[in-house]
């Protein structure tokens, strides 16, 4: 069930647009910014809201990369794998990520907290390595700063 | 040396408030064309001024606008689009302007904006650039508050709301009619071209999509004139441009400098030249979708003329050093990746042929590589190259790739005749899921 805020912010997007399906992409954003993902039943909650079919949202809601149709960590990561951070060295903070968290990309840590997902160029190629947790960017990345960052993440 | 688009910017402070942008000369430009200018007369001077769009692709910006239909029998509403989804990997050059001064675009919007006579414009912003974000919104909401966004600004009649959309996440959003699908709510596929959305853009009505820097030259060129604009370039290309530098250089980063500067002059005196260590081996001038230039180009002016008679192009400007020991490989394989991975698989040789094209850089990288490997690569530059696939992405993709295989020729045989990779130091490229 969408809460009566979301349809709030939901309607406020509707109001920008010829029709309501126009809005989809930014009523995907409200409804996961309040569960963190997009469950099957929220899609289908969205799809009616909206007046599309649930399969004919979940096409575009698979479109994204940031529009998560899988339960994610309290905390994503987003590791830049692009070209300037692949020169400056990104490798060894991807394996010294994997071997801290013990996850994959892809993967949640045991206790919840963290989501690993490679990012194509975040736009701070001067400053590369880098990543992003959140809205929070890192950059100028060193293997021996990533206890610091990861620690402010409860 | 005059730098009309970062003069007011200094890093690590706060972009200018409505207030303090106004005290350097901020709206002014805006002022004059709703006291003193036509739409067409803006057109014909921004036309005049020669300013090319520093998307990527060079157009005039001009000549651009004059396809949209105008007079009192045109479609309403029209749209404005500022393109601010900048994900072209090793290109960072519109968030400098984004985070430093946003006043600065929501100005050349409304002129824009005027120009065309939309009455609704967006900022298109990528995800990724959350500080912009913020800004952005707190900019547009001081604009409105002092009447220079919303109903008939400034006693002119003229009328324009701006929204800030911000996407979520891919590259496709870009592309100027994918980027109109995605404003609509759906998958960002690109468009068929005719209609070009000059004439039938975002829900059907003309649309205007033009580059963040594009429209931050717009303040400058009404305040002082097409001649001006044009004598600031070095070279037969006019204005400023902002270039970037990545990778193993001494100090990267971005500076507003003359159209036509030299490579050579940016990656030495600006850029700092190479790391100690590293020596400079090849580099793609404008993002990851130009092809590579080697050391022989290295005193070739940053213009487009110039940059495309070396057989590259121009992009965005932001160049991506590959250093000594950075394995060629490696590097096409990281590219490759992307592109790959961003394909919107709208059309099969792209969406067939780019994980195809990886496949084999990983398996020439890991030493897997078969000599008519090199044969199928070079097929795939023809068949994904311009004209053979829907957009731009699949061309665009081969840019790297084509010009690895000519100059990077002997890396990619020793790969494939040593059954390694040759540098030690980098390990293979590991496709991420
Ligand atoms: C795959 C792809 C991605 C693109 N991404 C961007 C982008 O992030 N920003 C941008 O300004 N132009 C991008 N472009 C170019 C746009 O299609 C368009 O040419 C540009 O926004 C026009 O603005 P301009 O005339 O001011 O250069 C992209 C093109 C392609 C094919
Ligand atoms: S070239 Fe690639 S990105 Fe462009 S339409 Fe075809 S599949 Fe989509
Ligand atoms: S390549 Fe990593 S931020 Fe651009």
């Amino acid at each position: 069930m969408l809460t009566a805020e979301e349809k709030h912010q939901i309607d406020h997007e509707i109001s920008l647009v010829p029709a309501p399906k126009n809005a989809c992409i930014e009523a995907l954003k409200i409804v996961q910014h309040s569960h963190g993902w997009i469950s099957d039943e929220s899609l289908k909650d969205v799809a009616d809201y909206v007046g599309m079919s649930p399969a004919e949202l979940d096409s575009v809601a698979t479109f994204y990369n940031l529009i998560f149709r899988r339960p994610v960590g309290r905390h994503v990561i987003l590791l830049c794998d692009s070209i300037s951070c692949y020169v400056m060295g990104y490798e060894t903070i991807k394996e010294a990520l994997h071997e801290k968290l013990n996850i994959q990309y892809g993967q949640t840590t045991a206790d919840g907290r963290f989501t690993l997902l490679p990012n194509c160029c975040l736009g701070t190629c001067d400053c590369a390595p880098a990543l992003m947790i959140d809205n929070d960017l890192y950059r100028n990345l060193t293997v021996e700063q990533l206890d610091e960052i990861l620690n402010k993440y409860t | 040396m005059e730098k009309p688009l970062t003069q007011h910017i200094v890093p690590g402070r706060a972009p200018l408030s409505l207030k303090e942008y106004e005290q350097v000369g901020g709206y002014q430009s805006v002022r004059k064309i709703l006291k003193e200018m036509t739409p067409q007369e803006v057109q014909a001077l921004v036309k005049e001024s020669d300013l090319k769009g520093r998307g990527g692709a060079g157009f005039n910006t001009g000549l651009k606008w004059s396809f949209v239909p105008m007079g009192p029998d045109a479609a309403t509403p029209k749209y404005l689009v500022a393109n601010a989804d900048e994900m072209e990997p090793g290109t960072f050059k519109d968030r400098v302007l984004l985070e430093g001064n946003p006043h600065q675009l929501i100005e050349g919007m409304i002129v824009a904006a005027y120009a065309i006579q939309a009455s609704i414009s967006y900022v298109f912003l990528r995800w990724a650039y959350k500080v912009a974000a913020r800004e952005i919104t707190k900019a547009i909401q001081e604009a409105y508050d002092a009447g220079y966004l919303g109903q008939n600004i400034l006693g002119s009649g003229f009328n324009l709301d701006m929204h800030l959309h911000t996407g979520v996440g891919r590259y496709m959003c870009g592309e100027e009619t994918a980027l109109l699908n995605a404003l609509e709510g759906k998958r960002a596929n690109p468009r068929a071209k005719p209609p070009f959305p000059q004439v039938s853009g975002l829900f059907g009505k003309p649309t205007i999509v033009n580059n963040v820097e594009t429209l931050c030259c717009l303040p400058h060129i009404v305040n002082n004139g097409a001649e001006w604009f044009k004598k600031l370039g070095l070279t037969a290309d006019a204005g400023t441009k902002l270039f970037g530098v990545s990778g193993r250089v001494k100090t990267p980063g971005c500076w507003e400098l003359p159209m036509g500067t030299t490579i050579r002059e940016i990656l030495e005196d600006y850029a700092g030249g190479m790391q100690d260590g590293y020596l400079f081996r090849g580099l793609l001038p404008g993002g990851a979708s130009t092809d590579f230039l080697v050391e022989e180009h290295l005193d070739l002016p940053m213009d487009y003329p110039s940059i495309q008679a070396a057989g590259s192009r121009m992009g965005t400007g932001t160049m991506i050093i590959m250093d000594d020991q950075t394995c060629p490989v490696g590097f096409t394989l990281n590219l490759q990746h992307f592109f790959a991975q961003e394909s919107c698989g709208f059309c099969t040789p792209c969406r067939e042929g780019l994980p195809w094209v990886e496949k084999i850089l990983l398996a020439i990288d890991k030493g897997e590589g078969k000599p008519e490997h090199l044969l199928t690569l070079d097929f795939h530059t023809k068949y994904l190259g311009p004209g053979n696939t829907f957009c731009a992405l699949a061309p665009g993709a081969m840019e790297p790739l084509q010009s690895a295989l000519k100059y990077f020729r002997e890396d990619f045989e020793r790969h494939i005749h040593e059954h390694h990779c040759p540098w030690s130091k980098a390990k293979a490229w590991q496709p991420s899921i």
